[in-house]
């Protein structure tokens, strides 16, 4: 796959020109660097952060030779790459804990950013590593802004306090404390009401609701698509309030994420974690190197495999791995890889985080959900003999097998010739990953997808 | 508060921007020379232009400079203002007319402000006599339908609604047969935010729009993309990807009132070629304009900053 796709192809292109100079003369780097800037810039990176990175890039680059392995522009792309992973931070910083045992943590963010939803997915979050959370909604002003939390809260069963009648919001605040702790719960999660930084009365209202509820974790809530604006946002909150991180959300969709940079760059604060859906359990751990992928233009595929493997059974995908590197992968075996892939949601839902597919409707007729369904089917009306030794599959066979499976000889066939070709490629994986614990997924065959 | 002092205020720190930049730039000189205009482009795309749209605008600033020979402050200033609003083309407000059924479909991402729209297109219609329903087509966000149902308690709009959960081209197929059954003047159907880049929940909107062609062939129809004026360049991309699926026929600008640059009125409108028809100003009822190209530049960039 092409890494950087777009970036990387222009890099390319200009230094396709320099074979057989022993080094990169400055107007090649000039060059290399407008293309930076650019493509950072349509990524909504700040225009200032742009301007110093790629002033640092650019000092990096001077350095770079004309080598064998590598070409300039492949090197320049790796230098990019990892300035921004410097910049989007080291850690996957943990959430802070209040020492008290009572945790506060409060989410600010504009209008519409996905306060309310992150709140109850961190509730949902916390709640699974079995801490006991509690939500409240301080919203006075947006109309249902409190019934929306108490029926996320309600649908994970986790408790929340609204007054949807109540105008004061710190009167909301100071109730929900006592709430809470009546309640012992260990972790209050106050959602307020989205607003600009630069409305000062409400930035005021936020003040006055943190000196009821005493926030351990002051969290600046990003939405992925903001543009040039998102420095002065995260500024504003800051200077207000205090921040000790950000969540940024909506990264399900296609926009490049330049604000993750951008702010991180300026307020040097972390990103904790990230949104990538609308359903309450669709928050994950941020890592600094997608980031800096996504934002490059280089798709989500990191987070596509790390959602692959979190859903796969441990153990079956070991067992498999290891009878793959023993050359004994087996119908059987793929069997397995179906069901592990239909846990991972729906096939359209899986394409639409890979690179390039971003901002792509995939028209219906090319996707068939149902595939994967069918191609188990195949499988489960074969024999054991047969599922260990495809080579018996005589013609007779697989009409018995079709008819079984309610499928088509065509399609048995289809799927046995999928099943040889996975298997020639693993072979040639096996021997470039060994030792290597984690599989990916093998029923995607030799095109990727199965249909 | 006229239009054009509405927009004033809600763009005032992109117009302080633009200002201090264009001061900063050609400082005491009184004319453009390359690099300037290298920086003039600069602050375009820091106001959310965008590099395509900047990369136009001061194209054409550089020819009227060939051809005129004129690069006064005073000249670019003006080129740039009369090809801003060459970009957004003319104002095409709303226009609905009473007597016949009109059917407004809103349509964009998450959290643009769809419902709040809706809610102050509904005041604005209702103010001019207008007999309207609302149709909850959102039935998938939590508390959405209880959302657009203050907005018509609020404007005394009745809201045809079914439970949350429940599929929204039923909600559609129901509000139209109520619309022209009781006789209404505009059907606003508000519906769920969807992300452009999941294909599943953009057929559910093309197969909402494919009811509405069905079961009411004979309304007027407008669908409205929302769009966040903070969104940065993706919102090119939404525009263009709604277009194709639900037919957009305007969009709205919404919150204009506070810290966005707006520039990506300008992105969108270069792509698209889309008619803004809306602004929206505030989280409340009467925040609502129509969209004036001419307001709007002067707002970003002041003739009189020449
Ligand atoms: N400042 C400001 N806020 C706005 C404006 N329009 C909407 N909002 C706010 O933006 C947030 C989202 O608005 P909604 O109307 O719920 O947006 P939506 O598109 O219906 O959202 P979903 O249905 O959740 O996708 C709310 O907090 C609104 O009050 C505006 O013009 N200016
Ligand atoms: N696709 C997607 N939508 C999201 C995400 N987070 C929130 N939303 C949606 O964005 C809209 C605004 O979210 P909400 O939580 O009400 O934002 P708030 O106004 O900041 O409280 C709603 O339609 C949510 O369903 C996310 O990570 N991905
Ligand atoms: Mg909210
Ligand atoms: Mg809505």
């Amino acid at each position: 796959m092409a890494l950087f796709e777009g970036l990387s192809a222009k890099l390319q292109d200009i230094t396709a020109k320099m074979r057989g100079k022993s080094r990169v003369t400055e107007q090649d780097i000039k060059e290399m660097m407008r293309e930076i800037r650019l493509a950072l810039l349509e990524a909504d990176v700040n225009f200032t952060v742009v301007k110093e990175l790629v002033a640092e890039i650019s000092e990096k680059s001077k350095g770079v030779e004309v080598m064998e392995s590598l070409t300039p522009g492949q090197q320049v792309v790796k230098i990019v790459h990892e300035s921004l992973v410097d910049i989007l931070g080291q850690t996957n910083s943990k959430l802070l804990v209040s020492p008290s045992g009572f945790t506060v943590i409060m989410l600010y963010g504009l209008q519409g950013a996905g306060k309310t939803t992150t709140a109850a997915k961190m509730a949902l979050m916390l709640k699974k590593k079995g801490k006991k959370p509690m939500l409240t909604s301080v919203d006075v002003h947006r109309p249902a802004a409190a019934r929306q939390l108490e029926i996320l809260a309600n649908s994970v069963d986790i408790p929340c306090y609204i007054q949807p009648e109540e105008k004061d919001a710190v009167k909301i605040a100071r109730q929900a404390v006592d709430r809470a702790r009546y309640l012992l719960c260990d972790t209050l999660i106050v959602d307020t009401a989205g607003r600009m930084t630069i409305d000062t009365e409400m930035m005021a209202e936020l003040k006055a609701i943190g000196k009821v509820v005493n926030p351990t974790e002051k969290l600046l809530i990003v939405d992925a698509m903001i543009g040039q604006e998102a420095v002065n946002v995260a500024l504003g909150f800051d200077k207000e309030i205090g921040l000790d991180g950000f969540i940024m959300t909506k990264l399900d969709g296609d926009a490049r994420g330049g604000a993750a940079l951008s702010i991180r760059k300026i307020t040097g604060k972390p990103i904790k974690l990230i949104c990538v859906g609308e359903k309450i359990d669709a928050i994950e751990e941020y890592y600094p190197d997608r980031m800096a992928s996504r934002i490059l233009g280089m798709g989500d595929v990191l987070s596509l495999i790390e959602k692959a493997t979190a859903n796969l059974d441990e153990k079956k995908a070991a067992e498999a791995f290891d009878k793959l590197k023993k050359n004994q992968f087996t119908l059987e075996d793929m069997l397995s890889q179906f069901e592990e892939v239909k846990k991972m949601g729906s096939i359209k839902d899986v394409l639409s985080m890979l690179p390039g597919m971003g901002n792509k409707a995939i028209p219906d007729e090319h996707i068939d959900e149902k595939a994967i369904d069918r191609s188990a089917a195949i499988i489960r009306s074969m024999t054991k003999k047969e599922r260990h030794n495809p080579g018996i599959l005589n013609a007779s066979r697989r009409k018995r097998i079709a008819a079984g499976s309610g499928t088509t000889v065509q399609e048995v066939n289809r799927l046995i010739k999928q099943f040889e070709e996975t298997q020639k490629m693993m072979k040639q994986f096996s021997g470039m990953m060994k030792g290597k614990g984690r599989m990916p997924n093998l029923g995607f065959g030799k095109r990727g997808f199965p249909f | 508060m006229g239009i054009f002092d509405t927009f004033r205020k809600g763009l005032q720190k992109t117009r302080d921007f633009v200002a201090d930049g264009i001061n900063r730039i050609a400082a005491n000189m009184g004319f453009f020379d390359e690099d300037m205009l290298d920086d003039l482009e600069m602050l375009l795309v820091q106001a959310d232009v965008g590099a395509a749209c900047s990369i136009h605008l001061m194209s054409k600033v550089r020819q009227e400079i060939k051809a005129t020979g004129d690069a006064s402050r005073k000249n670019v200033i003006s080129t740039l203002h009369r090809e801003m609003l060459d970009v957004l083309g003319q104002a095409k407000p709303l226009a609905f007319e009473k007597g016949q059924l009109n059917i407004l479909l809103m349509v964009g991402v998450n959290g643009t402000g769809k419902t709040t729209t809706a809610g102050k297109i509904c005041a604005r219609y209702r103010k001019q006599g207008f007999r309207i329903l609302l149709g909850a087509a959102d039935t998938f966000r939590a508390a959405a339908i209880e959302q657009l149902t203050h907005w018509g308690d609020r404007t005394d709009t009745p809201v045809i609604a079914h439970q949350e959960g429940s599929d929204p081209a039923a909600v559609v197929f129901d509000a139209i047969a109520a619309a022209k059954s009781r006789g209404v003047d505009l059907l606003i159907l508000d519906t769920a935010g969807r992300l452009h880049n999941k294909a599943n929940l953009m057929n559910e909107l093309g197969k909402i729009r494919r009811i509405i062609q069905r079961e009411a062939a004979a309304a007027k129809v407008e669908t409205l993309l929302v769009i966040d004026a903070t969104t940065g360049q993706n919102a090119v991309t939404q525009a263009k990807v709604f277009t194709e699926v639900a037919e957009v026929t305007s969009l709205a600008i919404t919150k204009l009132d506070g810290n966005a640059k707006g520039g990506v009125a300008l992105a969108v409108a270069h792509e698209t070629h889309t008619p803004i028809a809306l602004a929206g100003l505030g989280e409340k009822l009467d925040d609502l304009m129509d969209f004036d190209p001419q307001a709007f530049v002067e707002s970003l960039l002041p003739i009189h900053q020449a």
